[in-house]
């Protein structure tokens, strides 16, 4: 008999952990990055599915701290920390921020993809947690699992199937 | 955004059903045109949805959906989606005079490119009947379109909305050939600053504030 493999789904805007076994998972990044945490150690796991780079443009009354990368990193972090992770172990992969769309005129809101992944880069290493793996960019989108036991990030996309990392 | 809405609310519901009613009303009626065939449209929905559940309007972020994309620019800027899934967008080739469809998943070139113009047509009639409705600019960017994950695709016209909440406001619109073969959604979203000048224009009282 096997068990059915539990999953915890992440929303867009959202930030979610798991512990023990079992999957996280977010689906249809297109320029949103989803961002993974793993201790390997403690078998702990979070994910956000980060929208936009930057709080400062927020112009919301309650601050949703998932939706932007410079906010949504330390509250994932400091989730997995109160559950017993180490931020001595704690390692990153990402994948996602695409540009869907390529259009002549190239503003800001076009280049929102590869600015979500600077910002979450850029936080990672104000945190000192190591970037192990990831798969950016392009003109595609992602549907992204990370294993909690193992810590293999499993990204699908429509063009080129399924990728490890 | 909440203050905007606060206040005759199903007025301004009423309203922005109106402005869905009118441009894809338009933009039905050009497809009809191109395809001689009656196109029916269903009426408007306008909701403050949040972000999941404007996807599941679709079929789920992971279901696969051609869109053509526009962004809006002008007086009242926003986010144009004309969505349709694959089989409804090989049957929509199908019946355009002169153009030979491959079967399959795949879009050849010329497939793409009629698509897009297609695309381009019905933003053109749907903006341009919500401009003189309202008497305000809105003129679409050049078509762009993909195939992918409806999660992907959407995510792209809600990060103006994102700034704000979790929610955004979506006027959506469906329309149906007769016979169920060509199947399409209309997904207009206005900036948030944009509802303003979108009530405003068509005489609903603000509030001033």
């Amino acid at each position: 008999m096997i068990d059915e493999q539990r999953i915890v789904k992440v929303g867009m805007a959202e930030l979610n952990i798991i512990t023990g076994q079992g999957l996280i998972r977010t689906t249809g990044l297109g320029s949103c990055v989803g961002l993974t945490l793993f201790d390997p150690l403690s078998k702990v796991a979070g994910l956000a599915h980060v929208m936009l780079p930057s709080s400062d443009i927020a112009r919301e009354g309650v601050l949703n701290i998932a939706k932007y990368a410079d906010t949504a990193v330390p509250a994932l972090l400091e989730q997995l920390l109160s559950i017993g992770a180490a931020k001595s172990r704690i390692v990153a992969k990402m994948a996602g921020g695409s540009q869907m769309f390529s259009f002549a005129g190239t503003g800001d809101s076009m280049r929102i993809g590869p600015r979500n992944v600077e910002s979450c880069k850029m936080k990672l290493s104000d945190l000192g947690i190591p970037l192990l793996a990831e798969d950016t960019g392009g003109n595609y989108g992602r549907t992204i699992e990370l294993n909690c036991e193992s810590g293999i990030l499993y990204i699908r996309s429509v063009q080129k199937g399924v990728k490890e990392l | 955004m909440v203050n905007l809405f606060e206040g005759m609310e199903d007025f301004k519901m009423d309203v922005l059903k109106e402005v869905g009613n009118i441009g894809a009303g338009n933009a039905a009626t050009a497809l009809s045109r191109i395809l001689d065939k009656p196109i029916d449209m269903a009426v408007p929905k306008v909701q403050m949805l949040p972000f999941e559940a404007i996807t599941d309007r679709v079929g789920g972020a992971e279901n696969i959906v051609l869109a053509v994309f526009f962004r809006v620019e002008g007086d009242a800027p926003g986010n144009l989606f004309f969505i349709l899934s694959p089989d409804a967008a090989k049957n929509l080739l199908h019946r355009l005079a002169g153009l030979e469809v491959e079967s399959g998943e795949e879009f050849s070139e010329m497939e793409w490119s009629a698509l897009s113009e297609i695309g381009n047509i019905l933003a053109g009639s749907y903006l341009s009947s919500l401009a003189d409705f309202t008497s305000l600019s809105m003129i679409p960017t050049v078509p762009a379109l993909a195939m992918d994950m409806a999660g992907a695709i959407l995510g792209y016209g809600l990060l103006q909305f994102g700034e704000m909440g979790d929610s955004a406001l979506v006027i959506d619109t469906t329309f149906i050939e007769g016979n169920h073969e060509v199947e399409g959604q209309f997904f207009l979203i206005p900036d948030p600053d944009s509802f303003r000048k979108i009530f405003i224009a068509l005489g609903v009282p603000m509030n001033h504030d």
